[in-house]
C-alpha cells in the first residue's frame, strides 16, 4: 500500500479539504492517486534484449458538473500543484452548479491478492527461464528461425479520495509471459505466437514446467501456418473455437454496449434496449468477479466495486456497462465499468471479462453441419466502429471447412461482420465455453486496460472473409 | 510553463554522474517535461478540459557491454537515488550483448539548428472555445447530422539528451491540433467521419469552418453504403490512408526486421521494389515539419535520405545496436521515419480516377491485418465506387487482401502530395487486388 503523502509537504487531511473545497458546487469528482511499478525484460535473437523498470507516479483531479468534465493530472503531489489543479477546475466549471453525489457502495470482497509480482520473483530466475525457453524452443530443430520471450510484470496502488473525505483502496497486480517463435522451411516463413496471464505471480503460471504449454502452442500454431494456403474470399459459414475467438463478443457487441456511446447516441445499439439483438440461447455477461483474472477489478477506478453485469439474456438486450458520469446522465446506476489507463487518463464505462455463455451443441456438431466455410481457432487482433457497428477481426489459424470436414489451414484473414446483425447469424452455441489465457488489452480513445473473454464454439451462418482466393 | 534547458540539464547531469559513482561505463539519459491542454465539444455544449503537466526520466546504464534502463515521472533526487541504484544492481546481473553501445562519438549530431518547431503563442482555453464553436456550427448546419464532436488540444515540450561521451542537446517543440468528428443519420442507420489538422504553430492551423465542414461532407457522403460483390479490382487510397503504405515499408525495413530475419523485403536492399517512377524520401530537416528532428533518439545527426530511389530499395532504417548486428553505421533512424513521403507521381487525381472504367475508392480500413513478416494484407474496408471517373455510391462491410510484394509493385501515384502529417501520400491506386464481401 503506498503512502502518496509520505515525503511530501501535504498531508491526507490537507488534501481531503482541497477536494472538497473544490468540488463543493459539483456533482462527481475525485483526487485518484497512482503509484505504477512496472517491468519489462525481453529475450530476442538469442539475447537478453533489454531489461526495464518503470516508476510512474502522479495524480488525476476531476470535477464532473452535468455532462462536463474537468481534469487535471501532474506527476508533482504537492500543496501548490494540487492548489493549482484545483484553480483550473474551478474555472472550468464556474458557470455550473450541481450536487455532490455521495454514494459510493462498500464492498470487503477482494479477487485478487496484495502481491508485487517484479519483487516476487528474482531478477536471475526471470532471465534464466527467459534462456531456457530459447534454447527448449532451438532444440526443437533448425527449423526454429526467430525466438522472442518476455516478461511483463506490474503492481498497481491506487487511492480516491472523495468530497465526503471517503478513502477508497485497492492494489492491483498483473503478470504476463509471452512465447513468439518464428518457423522457416522451404523459403516460407510464419509466426506462432502464445502467452498467459493474469492477477498472480509469475510463478503461477509457470510452475511444474507449464512454460513448456506455452512454447509448444506458439511452436504449433507457427508449424500449422507453414502448412497454410491462402484463405478464400466471400461470404461463408463461420465456427469459432472456444476461448480467445470471443474478442468477436468484444468487439461486435460489447464496445456497442459501452454506457458512453448510448448516451450520447452513437452507438448502433442506442435504440434497442429490451429488443432481441441475438438469437435465442445466446447469454453475454461483463463480469470483474472472477478470481485472478486479468480483466478483474476489486473496486474500479472510480471507486465502485466490480460486480457482474448481465448485457445480453437469452438474446434480450438487458444493460449497458456504466460509469457514474454515463450512469446519472441516463438515470440508472453505475455497473462497476469505470476504468482509466492511468491518473494522466479521464474514466471511461469499459469492459472487464466479457463472456458468451454455453449452450448445448458439441463443436463437432457446429462443423458436420457446413458444407463450405472456414473453422477459426485463434485471433490476433480486433477493431469495431462503433456507429456503423462493423468490425473486424484477424484469424492467426484457421482452417477451411469442406462437406462436414476440417481441412487444410489457410493463411491469416481479416473477418468482417456488422455488429447489430451478427448475434442473429448465431445459430448453435456450443457447450465447451472456455476463458482465455489472459491476454487482451483493450484500447478505447487511445486509453489501453487489460481486459479477459470467453465464450464456447459457435457457429455463424454468414460472415465475410477477407481472403485472396475467389 | 514549461521548463527551460538549465532544469533539464541539471537533472540529465545528476544522472551521468551518479550512474558513474555507482560502476556504469557508459550513461545515456532522455530528462523530457511537457505540458498539454485540451478543450473538447460535443454538440455544441463544452464536454471535458483536461490539463496535463508530465515529466520523464529514461536513462540507461552499462556496465561495458551489460546494459539495462529505468524509466520514472518522479524527478526528486532521493528517487532518483534509488533508481539509478536498481538500474545499476540489474545491469550487474544482465547478461552481456557484444552489441550493446552507445552510439560512435563522430556520428553525433555537432549543432542545433532552429527547425521552427516552438510556437511560444498561448492559446488560452476561453480562445479554444470560441474556436469549437465554429468546428461545430459548421459541422452541424445539415440535418442529417445528429452528432458532433470537436476538440482542441495545445502541447508544448521540452527535452534534454545526453550521454557519458559528452553530447548533450536538446529543444523545444510545440503541437496544435484540431479535430472534428461528425455522425450522420438517414433510416436509422448512422455513418461517422472527421476531419483533423495538426501543426507546429497556431497561425498555420486550419480554419475552424474547415474542418466542420469536411467532417460533416464526408459523414453525409457515407451515408446508404452497400456491399458489393467479391471480385479482383483495382483499389484507389485516399491521402488519409495512402500513407500507410508507407508505414508498412518503414516497419519492413528498420534495421531490426531486418538484423532479425522477419521482413519481407529481407536480401531487398538495391532490388527493384516499387516501380521506377516511384521514389520515397525521409527528410528531417523541414521547418515546421511535424516529424523533424535534429538528432534521433540516440543523439546522432540525421540527414534526409533516399529510402527509395527509381524503385529501388536503397536505405534501411539503422541504429546503433542493429547497425552494428548488420556492420553498418547508424544512419539517425533510432526512433523510426521523421517526415516520409513519396514524391509525386505523373496523374492528377482526377486523371488517375478515369485511367480505368472501375475501381473501389477506399476512405477509411479497420483492423490490423498487415503481417510484416509475410507480407500477407487483409483489412476491412470501406469508401466509395468510382464508376466512369466518378464517386458513384458508398461501399462498407467489405475487406481488401493482398500481398504487400505484390502491391508495392503495382502502385501508381497521383500528383496530390500535401504535407499535412508526418508520413504523406499522394493518392494512390493499387491495381488487382481481392475484394471480399458479398
Amino acid at each position: 500500500m503506498s503512502n502518496f503523502f509520505k515525503e511530501t509537504d501535504i498531508d491526507t487531511s490537507q488534501a481531503e479539504a482541497i477536494v472538497t473545497e473544490t468540488l463543493k458546487n459539483c456533482d462527481d469528482g475525485e483526487l485518484y492517486l497512482e503509484n505504477h511499478k512496472s517491468e519489462s525484460i525481453v529475450l530476442d535473437d538469442n539475447k537478453i534484449k533489454s531489461s526495464t523498470y518503470n516508476s510512474d507516479q502522479g495524480y488525476g483531479f476531476r470535477a464532473v458538473t452535468g455532462e462536463v468534465v474537468a481534469y487535471s493530472h501532474s506527476n508533482d503531489i504537492s500543496k501548490e500543484s494540487l492548489r493549482k489543479s484545483s484553480e483550473n477546475l474551478k474555472d472550468t466549471l464556474k458557470s455550473k452548479k450541481g450536487t455532490y453525489n455521495h454514494e459510493i457502495p462498500k464492498t470487503n470482497s477482494k479477487y485478487y491478492e496484495n502481491i508485487n509480482p517484479i519483487e516476487s520473483k528474482t531478477f536471475d530466475s526471470k532471465i534464466d527461464l527467459l534462456n531456457s525457453v530459447n534454447n527448449y524452443l532451438r532444440s526443437k530443430g533448425s527449423i526454429v528461425n526467430q525466438v522472442t520471450a518476455n516478461f511483463l510484470g506490474e503492481h498497481k496502488s491506487i487511492e480516491i479520495i472523495r468530497s465526503d473525505n471517503q478513502v477508497l483502496k485497492d492494489d492491483r497486480p498483473l503478470v504476463r509471459f509471452n512465447v513468439s517463435v518464428v518457423l522457416e522451411k522451404d523459403g516460407k516463413k510464419e509466426t506462432g505466437v502464445y502467452g498467459v496471464g493474469g492477477r498472480q505471480s509469475y510463478d503461477d503460471y509457470l510452475k511444474d514446467g507449464s512454460w513448456k504449454d506455452v512454447c509448444d502452442e506458439a511452436f504449433r500454431i507457427a508449424n500449422v501456418n507453414l502448412e497454410s494456403k491462402p484463405a478464400p474470399a466471400g461470404e461463408m459459414k463461420v465456427v469459432l473455437g472456444p476461448g480467445w475467438p470471443a474478442i468477436l463478443i468484444h468487439e461486435a457487441i460489447g464496445h456497442g454496449l459501452e454506457g458512453d456511446f448510448n448516451r450520447k447516441k452513437t452507438s448502433a445499439f442506442h435504440n434497442l434496449m429490451g429488443q432481441q439483438v441475438a438469437s435465442e440461447g445466446v447469454t453475454i455477461v461483463d463480469d470483474g468477479t472472477l478470481h485472478q483474472r486479468r480483466g478483474s477489478l476489486t473496486i474500479d477506478d472510480e471507486g465502485t466495486p466490480t460486480e457482474n453485469t448481465v448485457l445480453i439474456e437469452n438474446g434480450i438486450l438487458k444493460n449497458y456497462m456504466q460509469d457514474r458520469l454515463n450512469a446519472r446522465l441516463m438515470g440508472t446506476k453505475s455497473t462497476g465499468s469505470g476504468r482509466r489507463e492511468s491518473y494522466k487518463h479521464v474514466v471511461l464505462p469499459r469492459m472487464r471479462n466479457t463472456m458468451m455463455l454455453s449452450g448445448k451443441y458439441s463443436q463437432d456438431e457446429m462443423i458436420s453441419s457446413v458444407d463450405k466455410g472456414i473453422f477459426a481457432v485463434s485471433f490476433g487482433g480486433g477493431q469495431v466502429d462503433i456507429t456503423s457497428g462493423k468490425f473486424v477481426f484477424n484469424c492467426t489459424e484457421a482452417y477451411e471447412i469442406n462437406n462436414g470436414k476440417i481441412g487444410s489451414p489457410i493463411k491469416g484473414a481479416t473477418l468482417i461482420g456488422d455488429g447489430p446483425s451478427i448475434l442473429k447469424e448465431v445459430s448453435l452455441v456450443g457447450n465447451d465455453m472456455k476463458l482465455d489465457p489472459g491476454i487482451g488489452t483493450c484500447g478505447k480513445a487511445g486509453q489501453g486496460v487489460p481486459v479477459g473473454v470467453a465464450q464456447p464454439s459457435i457457429l455463424i451462418n454468414k460472415m465475410t472473409v477477407g481472403g485472396t482466393k475467389l | 510553463m514549461i521548463k527551460d534547458q538549465e532544469f533539464l540539464k541539471d537533472i540529465a547531469s545528476f544522472c551521468i554522474e551518479n550512474s558513474k559513482k555507482l560502476g556504469a561505463t557508459d550513461v545515456g539519459v532522455k530528462v523530457i517535461h511537457s505540458v498539454s491542454e485540451n478543450v473538447s465539444f460535443r454538440n455544441k455544449k463544452l464536454d471535458e478540459s483536461n490539463r496535463a503537466d508530465s515529466f520523464a526520466v529514461n536513462l540507461t546504464t552499462y556496465i561495458e557491454k551489460k546494459k539495462s534502463s529505468i524509466n520514472s515521472s518522479d524527478l526528486s533526487k532521493s528517487n532518483l537515488e534509488k533508481l539509478i541504484e536498481r538500474c545499476i544492481d540489474a545491469t550487474k546481473i544482465t547478461p552481456s550483448d557484444e552489441n550493446n553501445s552507445l552510439p560512435d562519438k563522430d556520428l553525433m549530431s555537432k549543432e542545433i539548428r532552429d527547425l521552427n518547431l516552438y510556437d511560444e503563442t498561448h492559446y488560452p482555453n476561453n480562445k479554444k472555445i470560441e474556436f469549437l464553436k465554429k468546428v461545430e456550427e459548421t459541422a452541424s448546419t445539415d440535418e442529417k447530422i445528429v452528432n458532433t464532436e470537436a476538440g482542441f488540444t495545445e502541447n508544448k515540450n521540452n527535452f534534454i539528451l545526453a550521454n557519458s561521451n559528452g553530447f548533450l542537446g536538446g529543444y523545444k517543440t510545440s503541437n496544435f491540433s484540431s479535430s472534428c468528428v461528425a455522425v450522420s443519420r438517414i433510416n436509422g442507420a448512422m455513418e461517422r467521419d472527421y476531419e483533423f489538422g495538426s501543426t507546429r504553430f497556431l497561425q498555420d492551423m486550419m480554419k475552424p469552418e474547415e474542418i466542420g465542414k469536411i467532417a460533416a461532407n464526408k459523414a453525409i457522403k457515407k451515408l446508404g453504403p452497400k456491399k458489393i460483390k467479391s471480385e479482383k479490382i483495382g483499389v484507389i487510397f485516399d491521402k488519409r490512408i495512402s500513407k500507410g503504405i508507407l508505414s508498412t515499408l518503414a516497419s519492413a525495413i528498420s534495421a531490426s526486421a531486418i538484423a532479425r530475419g522477419t521482413s519481407f523485403l529481407k536480401d531487398q536492399i538495391n532490388s527493384e521494389v516499387f516501380p521506377n517512377s516511384i521514389n520515397i524520401i525521409d527528410d528531417p530537416k523541414i521547418e515546421k515539419g511535424l516529424g523533424s528532428q535534429n538528432f534521433d533518439s540516440e543523439g546522432v545527426e540525421t540527414n534526409s535520405l533516399k529510402l527509395v530511389e527509381n524503385g529501388i530499395l536503397k536505405n534501411y532504417l539503422i541504429d546503433t545496436y542493429y547497425g552494428k548486428k548488420l556492420n553498418l553505421k547508424s544512419n539517425g533512424r533510432s526512433g523510426g521515419t521523421t517526415n516520409l513521403y513519396f514524391e509525386n507521381g505523373a496523374l492528377s487525381f482526377k486523371d488517375l480516377l478515369n485511367s480505368e472504367k472501375k475501381f473501389l475508392y477506399i476512405t477509411e480500413t479497420i483492423g490490423h491485418g498487415g503481417n510484416i513478416i509475410t507480407g500477407d494484407y487483409s483489412v476491412g474496408a470501406s469508401g466509395f465506387m468510382v464508376e466512369d471517373g466518378e464517386l458513384t455510391y458508398p461501399v462498407s462491410e467489405i475487406t481488401i487482401a493482398g500481398n504487400f510484394k505484390e502491391m508495392f509493385k503495382n502502385i501508381t501515384l497521383a500528383n496530390d502530395l500535401e504535407m499535412k502529417y508526418s508520413t504523406n501520400a499522394p493518392t494512390l491506386l493499387i491495381n488487382q487486388m481481392t475484394v471480399a464481401g458479398k
